[in-house]
């Protein structure tokens, strides 16, 4: 889950990380309340690293022209985000911008601290020139004072800034985070650091035992959302293929398959894990989808029994009785009953093999 | 990592009802299953084998599996770590990253191999098997010369039956799973089917998101043994995760092309769909 600005700042703050003085608004009227003491930013609340370039910060000196900046930004589109709510903050002296950084080292399958005198928005530029410096830590032993006092050597910051570094890391650590981010982290005139941004990205797998984490504000599709509240993996695309398919891996084949056929897919949906016995209501959600013209329902089942997914799928499909044609290939843990059952209570024939399936959807959707 | 028959594994979680399962149909299979672990049961036998509360109470482990919940594989590893398996394999999806990390520092420092998490787990045609992949149904595996190394269980089952029907059969099927941080890369079982004297060709089915078929890419470059592969994701979009958290377009480097071009550099035949696997296998000679 990526957080939002604020909720981030919510979570280095309670970690004893300095952040500007600030307010989360959703009108206007509140933006402009919130800047009655002195020059502001107004800041649109969306997960996406593009916002500064895509106008989503916008400086005012008075009430009126916060209000004309949080209604400038409200309800528009940023990167593909909608803007529900604005951060509008202090302005701060700011002398100068570094990045700091604590994420997990794909290679090392541990933390990496990552810190560099170059912060601001053109930070994957220094990441380009090496200027980023990276120290991988041992989950087990921990991120040391000494260690971040090294980090920060010869880059002309003090004991605060290796003390934040270790205050940086802690918060990763309890917030079981994938990416916990400051840039620009400020420094001003009198050597302080402030949290100018954040961005934190919390594990999903967490998700339950962090129950004091801020909710992210909603960034899904209704469909979208609805699958969520399934358990199931779905994805909302634009094409005219409906794909039903178990697990990841033979789902995303399966999208790759109507695109090698000249298709387009509409969906990704996988029921696979023990989503399984969810046929059903994924088959509502694929049907619910404007553009949809075709269905395909390929199952190779191991862990999941095809005889209950094909089960779920029939009922389903007789409930609905969709406009649309279907084509299956079934194959794996169940496979006899799958096949039989689709055969004798759709009067439909499964195809020997996926690519066929796929292909039969694709020409159906013209 | 190649399951072999004579290797002893101990099954954590053993009295549930998908392990209990699994179980039943590893031992009818040939696995040699020496015992569980449930810390509430020790002392007690299920399915006619031991109960352990702990991995200290156990004889010799060679693998350690572990059907418990995600929120358990920190713990579960610790204790199976303690028995010094050679090898531990984490079936479940969803394990927390914080966690995973941990138990990659603990393996590592106990010189303990992790496979997974989210894996299908390993299977040995005509041998043994540990996990949830159907080993006895006989139209997807059976004995033969073809290394199959997969990031997706269903996916990996497909491209088996499609051997299979192409008169092809597997000497080894090697699960690296769908998890964000593998404990075991494709890398490392390309390396153990290329020192397999029965593996003739690797069937590669990598995916979107990550490093790991580049890194794989690199290997094959100075492996004697043809390989062929699939990667899943050419029609996913960018920036969303496609069921598997390691399935994730990050960079430029971790979509389809970058990778397709890593292993066609090498010399890999990366073929578009599933089932022109065993195809492209014949034209590699196999």
């Amino acid at each position: 889950m990526n957080l939002e600005e604020y909720a981030g700042k919510a979570i280095l703050a309670a970690a004893g990380i300095a952040v500007p003085r600030g307010r989360l608004v959703t009108s206007p009227a509140q933006a402009a309340e919130a800047a009655s003491s002195g020059p502001i930013v107004v800041k649109a609340q969306v997960p996406t690293g593009k916002r500064g370039k895509a106008g989503g910060v916008r400086f005012a000196a008075t009430p009126a022209e916060a209000a004309a900046a949080a209604s400038a930004l409200l309800g528009s589109n940023i990167d593909g985000h909608p803007v529900r709510a604005v951060l509008v903050e202090e302005r701060l002296p700011i002398q100068r911008e570094l990045y700091a950084a604590v994420t997990i080292d794909a290679t090392t399958k541990g933390p990496v601290v990552l810190l560099s005198a170059e912060g601001g928005m053109d930070v994957e530029d220094a990441a380009a020139r090496g200027a980023i410096r990276r120290l991988p830590v041992d989950i087990l032993e921990g991120f040391s004072i000494e260690q971040a006092a090294a980090l920060i050597a010869g880059l002309d910051l003090d004991t605060r800034a290796a003390v934040l570094l270790v205050y940086l890391y802690d918060a990763w650590r309890r917030s079981d985070a994938e990416l916990l981010e400051i840039n620009p982290l400020a420094v001003l005139p009198d050597g302080s650091l402030v949290a100018a941004d954040s961005k934190l990205v919390v594990d999903d797998a967490s998700l339950a035992r962090q129950s004091l984490m801020p909710i992210a504000l909603p960034h899904a599709t209704a469909a979208e959302a609805r699958a969520a509240s399934l358990g199931l993996n779905f994805h909302q695309l634009d094409g005219t293929v409906g794909v039903l398919a178990n697990g990841a891996g033979l789902t995303m084949a399966t999208l790759d398959m109507v695109r090698h056929f000249g298709g387009a897919p509409a969906n990704f949906l996988e029921i696979g894990g023990d989503a399984y016995t969810q046929a059903k209501p994924a088959l509502e959600l694929v049907l619910a989808l404007p553009g949809i013209r075709s269905l395909v329902v390929n199952f190779c089942g191991a862990y999941a029994r095809t005889d209950i997914m094909a089960a779920g799928v029939v009922e389903a499909w007789r409930a609905l009785s969709p406009p649309i044609p279907v084509f299956f290939s079934i194959h794996g843990t169940g496979e006899d009953e799958a096949v039989e059952f689709v055969r004798r209570q759709l009067g439909i024939e499964p195809f020997d093999r996926a690519e066929d399936a796929v292909q039969a959807a694709v020409v159906a959707a013209r | 990592m190649i399951l072999r028959a004579e290797d002893r594994v101990a099954v954590w979680g053993i009295t549930g009802r998908q392990a209990s399962f699994w179980t039943e149909h590893m031992v009818a299979y040939g696995t040699r299953v020496v015992g569980g672990i449930n810390p509430a049961r020790g002392g007690t036998t299920h399915l006619g084998l031991p109960v352990w509360g702990h991995a200290a109470e156990a004889e010799h482990i060679d693998v350690a599996l572990l059907f418990v919940p995600p929120t358990a594989v920190r713990e579960a590893t610790l204790d199976a770590l303690s028995a010094k398996p050679r090898m531990v394999i984490i079936l479940a999806e969803h394990v927390p990253l914080h966690d995973m990390m941990i138990v990659h520092a603990t393996a590592r420092r106990a010189g303990v191999r992790i496979v997974g998490a989210n894996t299908a787990g390993l299977v040995t045609p005509g041998e043994a098997f540990a996990g949830i992949m159907p080993a006895f149904n006989d139209r997807i595996f059976r004995p033969g010369g073809i290394g199959v190394v997969s990031r997706s269980g269903s996916l990996g089952a497909l491209v088996c039956l499609n051997l299979v029907r192409a008169g092809f059969g597997q000497s080894a099927v090697i699960g690296v799973g769908g998890d964000t941080l593998p404990g075991t890369t494709s890398r490392d079982a390309l390396d153990a089917l290329e020192a397999d004297p029965r593996t003739e060709a690797v069937v590669l089915l990598g995916e979107i998101g990550g490093g790991m078929e580049q890194e794989a890419a690199a290997f094959i470059s100075g492996m004697s043994k043809p390989v062929v592969a699939f990667i899943a994701g050419a029609a996913s979009p960018p920036g969303k995760r496609m069921g598997h958290a390691g399935a994730i377009i990050g960079g430029a480097g971790e979509g389809y092309a970058a990778k397709r071009q890593a292993l066609e550099d090498v010399g890999v035949i990366v073929v578009p769909t599933p089932g022109d696997v065993p195809g492209a296998l014949r034209v590699r000679g196999i």
